[in-house]
């Protein structure tokens, strides 16, 4: 293993991390509810459900972060490195698994382990897992 | 009350997203490329915000209500099954092969970036397909 010091950005991420926290306790403490992305997301889709304003005030949350960060400061580049269509199946993989697993990096990574959730814990472990073989074989072992 | 904390806590985690680095893609794929350059920023940004988190579902848990009066809802299930797993296997190949999991995308996706607009269209359409699975094969599993 090699330590990429050239794009260590331990400051930066622990703020940015300090937010989420943040973020998290203020929807649990208010709302009553978990900020799992994919949870959140899934409810709004689901046209039956009664409770989607709140849902959609969240996810504008997210769409007008990048706004909002503009007037601050500008906002750092984004490398997408992913084809199309590779992007395409990332996307059906990444919506399918998580409305399965019932929670993505949010739900599971951050509130699930806050709350000391074993059952997260095991979601966490296995999605990382997957994670870390997805770019080692593809990378290393396809040299993508 | 309830819709403005929603978008408030929105707001925040996106920002937390964009200032730890997690919104850019490359970033996310240096932290999963373990036998590559290895960029462990993203394990701040984990840390951070699950030091917070803690101290927030720990009030949350002793709360019946919510504070702007929401009923408190946490999840109940604690079982690890298939479900769980390979869910959360799905989604981590996908998070490795995008470098997007469903937060960051949806920023990214607010900001304009067109490889973003098309995960997450890819990512809701995934979400569609789980549902339409569901409820096709809904009752041939027995429940917990």
């Amino acid at each position: 293993m090699n330590i990429d010091l050239a794009h260590f950005t331990p400051f930066p991420s622990l703020v940015g991390g300090l937010l989420i926290g943040f973020s998290a306790a203020l929807l649990v403490l208010g709302n009553g509810r978990v900020a799992g992305i994919s949870g959140i997301l899934g409810g709004l889709l689901d046209t039956t459900s009664r409770d989607r304003l709140w849902r959609a005030a969240f996810v504008l949350g997210l769409f007008a972060a990048p706004w909002a960060f503009k007037f601050f400061a500008s906002l750092p580049a984004v490398t997408i490195a992913a084809s199309p269509p590779v992007l395409i199946v990332a996307g059906l993989l990444v919506g399918i698994g998580t409305r399965y697993a019932s929670g993505c990096t949010s739900g599971h990574g951050v509130c699930g382990l806050s709350r000391g959730s074993v059952r997260s814990l095991a979601a966490t472990a296995t999605f990382m897992a997957a994670g870390f073989l997805t770019v080692f074989v593809t990378r290393h072992l396809l040299g993508l | 009350m309830l819709i403005l904390n929603a978008l408030l806590a929105g707001l925040i985690f996106g920002v937390g997203l964009i200032v730890s680095g997690m919104a850019n893609p490359a970033k996310v794929q240096g932290f999963l490329d373990l036998a590559g350059n290895w960029d462990p920023s993203l394990a701040f940004v984990m840390g951070g915000a699950i030091a917070i988190g803690v101290v927030g579902f720990a009030i949350a848990r002793r709360l019946k209500r919510s504070v702007l009066g929401a009923p408190m809802s946490l999840p109940k299930a604690t079982r690890i099954d298939r479900r769980l797993l390979a869910g959360s296997a799905l989604f981590g190949a996908g998070w490795g092969l995008a470098g997007f999991c469903p937060g960051p995308a949806l920023v990214s996706a607010g900001s304009g970036e067109p490889k973003a607009v098309l995960f997450v269209a890819a990512m809701l359409v995934g979400m569609q397909i789980f549902s339409l699975l569901e409820r096709r094969f809904a009752g041939t599993e027995k429940p917990a």
